[in-house]
Formats: structure tokens, C-alpha cells, sequence
């Protein structure tokens, strides 16, 4: 049997777990955007708050998440807190590799999409806010009705790049045994050090992944565009 | 109905207003003219508290506004704000852009907001455009949609910020005559305007502002006739 075929022959092995594995995959990404999401809507403008109470714990959590590795986060999520829990009680804490995962990455996009929304809103010209307030809205109605529209808009081409960076770095959840893309493939070699074309599968759906959540925001870019036009 | 006493306003080191006193009758049309920077925009924009004066007082209906006690967003509803650069809402329609605040802020059912717009859309000339987007306007139909979402709140008093110093010449004409309609229909205005033209057909009053005070005013034949300060003729023959 040449090389070639015996390497077609694992692909073909492997595809249904890789497809098994990519669901995990999607599965925490969507989660962890749509938490993400919620968290970075609130950090963001709480960054851009007046009120030091709201402004400083959200800089405090952007800067944190932002300036260290998210293998590093996810090592101290998933070993790191249930060591501190059974050091101070004595009893031990087992948390559900999928979930600490999702609420992981949550909290890591939460500090990135802070970051977008708030870039968003500043890129909004003052004068909408002038106009909103002049016709006697509060700040509160201005920034829901009038600012937070146009800043969505605005900032779905980052928040498509975190969707895809986000989507890549969940791979690092195979390290605290999550079965995620990464990691069925990894589960594969290791039972037939198949290496070469079980990573390159891996590559691939990747690739397939990315691809597809691209032309989903250019999609949703050019539906939500219409008006905004000039 | 509009009281202004002693207003100043600091920006940092700049004072840019320097003890501005004048007061404005139901149904007058003041004109404010003046070079840049002389704080026209300023004192417009005071006004309606989109700028805090530092200290002075302005009343609106014998209620001081200028108390910190008072609810801003109450006073701001009931006087329009025409901004120079439109500031129409890009993601709403025309129509919507007209009839968001009187739903909103104003309570009242979508469909009499609804109509409502509808009506000052006609008034405008801009029904045919009642569903389309602002990107698809013209600077000229924009700034009628302006006028129109301003009005829709029916304030008490309509502030105009330069309102056509951003149009192509030609689109000038259907603004100033939508605030002439206005002026007629004997709706309280202030208008910071380049527009001499309009100031002196329009105005029941001219205030020319330079360097933080109001230098000199009157009527248009008062001020553009026959002026008396030095810096309102040095003015007015650069312009006129």
C-alpha cells in the first residue's frame, strides 16, 4: 500500500471524529462569543463610564485578561481554582472541562470585544449624542437608541476577527482535556501515530471553520449596511 | 420668555463667554451674527445646556434652567436644536428619524408620532422621502428633515446652529425658506446665521457678537444701516 493511500485511509478514519470534535468546537466558540459578547458590551462602556466605581474594575479586568497567555488563564481556571477550593475547605472540586472552557474563553473574548465595542462607540460623531440629547432623550435612551445601533454596526468586522481568533484559540482547551477539534485528532494519533495527516485534517476543518464564520459577517456586513451608506 | 443674565463661559483658559445679558419675547426671531470664534455657537448651545454656562443664569418661561436641581432632559424638550452638520440618525428612516424622540421622550403612540411626521414632512416638502435613509438625501433635504424632527417635540423655542453654512449654495434657498414659513407661523427663533440676507428680511432683531459679548443690537435697519460701533461696520463691510 503506498503512503498515500494509507494516509487517504486515516483521513477517512478520522473525519467522523474530527466532525464530532468540531461540534465541541462551535459549540463553546458560540457560547463564549454570545457571553463574550454580553461581558465586553458592559466592560466597554463601563470603561467608558464617568462614574470611577465602573471605570476602574472594568480596566482592571481588560488589562488582566489582555496582557497574559489564555493557556495560562485556562490552567488556572480549571487546575488552579479547584486546588485553591480544596486547600482552603478540604474537599475536592471537580468543574466540567466543557463548561470551565466556555466560561473561559467567555471572560478572555469578554476583555477583547470590550475593547471593539468601546473603540465603536468613540468612533460615533459626537454630534449624534448632541442631536439625541437635544431632543430631550437621557444619556441612558441615547446610547440604546442612537449610539449603540450604529456602533453594532460599525464594529461587526473586528468582532468577525474575534470570532475567528476565539475560534482558533479554543483549540488550547485540549491541554485540560476538553474533546474539542484539536483534541480528537490528538486522541487519533495516539492510538495509530498517524501524525502527518490527522494534523493536517485538523488544519483543514480549521480552515473550513474560519472560512464559513467569514462569509457569515460579510453577509451579515452587507444586510446590516443598507442605511449607513453615503 | 428667554432670559439671560450675566452668562459666562470657561473652557479651561479660554473664556469664551464674557457676561452675555439679553432677553427674548414670545414670537421673536433674534438673529445672531459675528465673526468666528466670537461665541455665537456658544451661547447658542448654553441655551439648551448642551454646553453648562460657568456662571449666570438663563430662564425659559420664568424657570430657571440654569438651577442644578432642574431635570435637563424636561427643559431640553421644548427647545429644538438645529445643528449645522444635520445630525440626522443614519440607521433610521426619515419618517422615523421625525417621530423617534415624540414616541421615546414625548410618550405618545407610534401612530399619532407617525402622523405627526407625516405632516411636518409635508410641511418641508420631504413626504416623497418619508422612507428612505438620510444617506440618501441632499445636505438641503437633510437639514429640513433636521428642522422637521426638531419641531415634532413642539418646543417652545427652535435654535438654529449656523444651519446652512454646510450646504452647497444652491440648497440654501429651501432651508431658509422652511425657517421663514416658521418665523411667520410665530415660532419663538434664535438664529446664529451667516446669512445676512435672511437676517435682515427675517430678524425682528440682530445681536452682532464679537469676543464673548454682544457688541451691539437692534433691528436689521439698526444694525445694518446704521451701526454705530466701530467693530459691527468692520464687520458687517467684510461681509456685506
Amino acid at each position: 500500500m503506498s503512503l498515500l493511500s494509507t494516509y487517504i485511509e486515516h483521513i477517512i478514519n478520522v473525519l467522523p471524529d474530527l466532525v464530532t470534535g468540531s461540534m465541541i468546537t462551535i459549540e463553546i466558540t458560540s457560547f463564549a462569543l454570545f457571553f463574550g459578547m454580553i461581558l465586553g458590551t458592559i466592560s466597554g462602556l463601563g470603561k467608558l463610564s464617568r462614574t470611577r466605581i465602573f471605570r476602574y474594575p472594568c480596566i482592571v479586568y481588560i488589562d488582566f485578561i489582555r496582557g497574559t497567555p489564555l493557556l495560562v488563564q485556562i490552567l488556572l481556571f480549571y487546575y488552579g481554582i479547584p486546588g485553591l477550593y480544596s486547600n482552603a475547605t478540604g474537599n475536592s472540586l471537580n468543574i466540567d472541562p466543557i463548561l470551565a472552557g466556555i466560561i473561559v474563553c467567555s471572560i478572555n473574548s469578554g476583555a477583547y470585544i470590550a475593547e471593539i465595542v468601546r473603540a465603536g462607540i468613540q468612533s460615533i460623531d459626537r454630534g449624534q449624542m448632541e442631536a439625541a440629547r437635544s431632543l430631550g432623550m437621557t444619556e441612558k435612551m441615547a446610547m440604546r437608541e442612537i449610539i449603540l445601533p450604529q456602533a453594532f454596526r460599525r464594529i461587526i468586522p473586528p468582532l468577525g476577527n474575534e470570532f475567528i481568533a476565539l475560534l482558533k484559540d479554543s483549540s488550547l482547551l485540549a491541554v485540560i482535556g476538553v474533546h474539542e477539534l484539536l483534541k480528537t485528532g490528538q486522541l487519533y494519533i495516539s492510538r495509530t501515530f498517524a501524525a502527518f495527516p490527522v494534523y493536517i485534517a485538523v488544519a483543514i476543518m480549521y480552515l473550513i471553520l474560519t472560512i464559513l464564520i467569514s462569509r457569515l459577517v460579510a453577509y451579515s456586513e452587507r444586510r446590516l449596511g443598507v442605511s449607513d451608506r453615503s | 420668555m428667554i432670559e439671560v443674565k450675566d452668562l459666562y463661559k470657561r473652557f479651561e483658559d479660554l473664556e469664551v463667554l464674557k457676561g452675555i445679558s439679553v432677553d427674548i419675547k414670545e414670537k421673536e426671531v433674534v438673529c445672531v451674527i459675528g465673526p468666528s470664534g466670537s461665541g455665537k455657537s456658544t451661547f447658542l448651545r448654553c441655551i439648551n445646556l448642551l454646553e453648562i454656562p460657568s456662571s449666570g443664569e438663563i430662564f425659559i418661561d420664568g424657570e430657571r434652567i440654569t438651577d442644578k436641581k432642574i431635570n435637563i432632559n424636561k427643559m431640553r424638550e421644548e427647545a429644538g436644536m438645529v445643528f449645522q452638520h444635520f445630525n440626522l440618525f443614519p440607521h433610521k428612516t426619515t419618517l422615523e428619524n421625525v417621530a423617534l424622540a415624540p414616541i421615546k421622550v414625548r410618550k405618545i403612540s407610534k401612530a399619532e408620532a407617525e402622523k405627526r411626521a407625516h405632516d411636518l414632512l409635508e410641511k418641508v416638502g420631504l413626504l416623497d422621502k418619508a422612507n428612505v435613509y438620510p444617506s440618501s438625501l441632499s445636505g438641503g433635504q437633510k437639514q429640513r428633515v433636521a428642522i422637521a424632527r426638531a419641531l415634532a417635540m413642539r418646543p417652545k423655542v427652535m435654535l438654529f446652529d449656523e444651519p446652512t453654512s454646510a450646504l452647497d449654495p444652491e440648497m440654501v434657498g429651501d432651508v431658509l425658506g422652511v425657517m421663514k414659513d416658521l418665523a411667520k407661523a410665530g415660532m419663538t427663533m434664535i438664529v446664529v446665521t451667516h446669512e445676512m440676507g435672511f437676517a435682515r428680511e427675517v430678524a425682528d432683531r440682530v445681536l452682532f457678537m464679537d469676543d464673548g459679548i454682544i457688541v451691539e443690537q437692534g433691528t436689521p435697519e439698526d444694525i445694518f444701516s446704521n451701526a454705530r460701533n466701530e467693530r459691527t461696520k468692520s464687520f458687517l463691510s467684510k461681509v456685506l
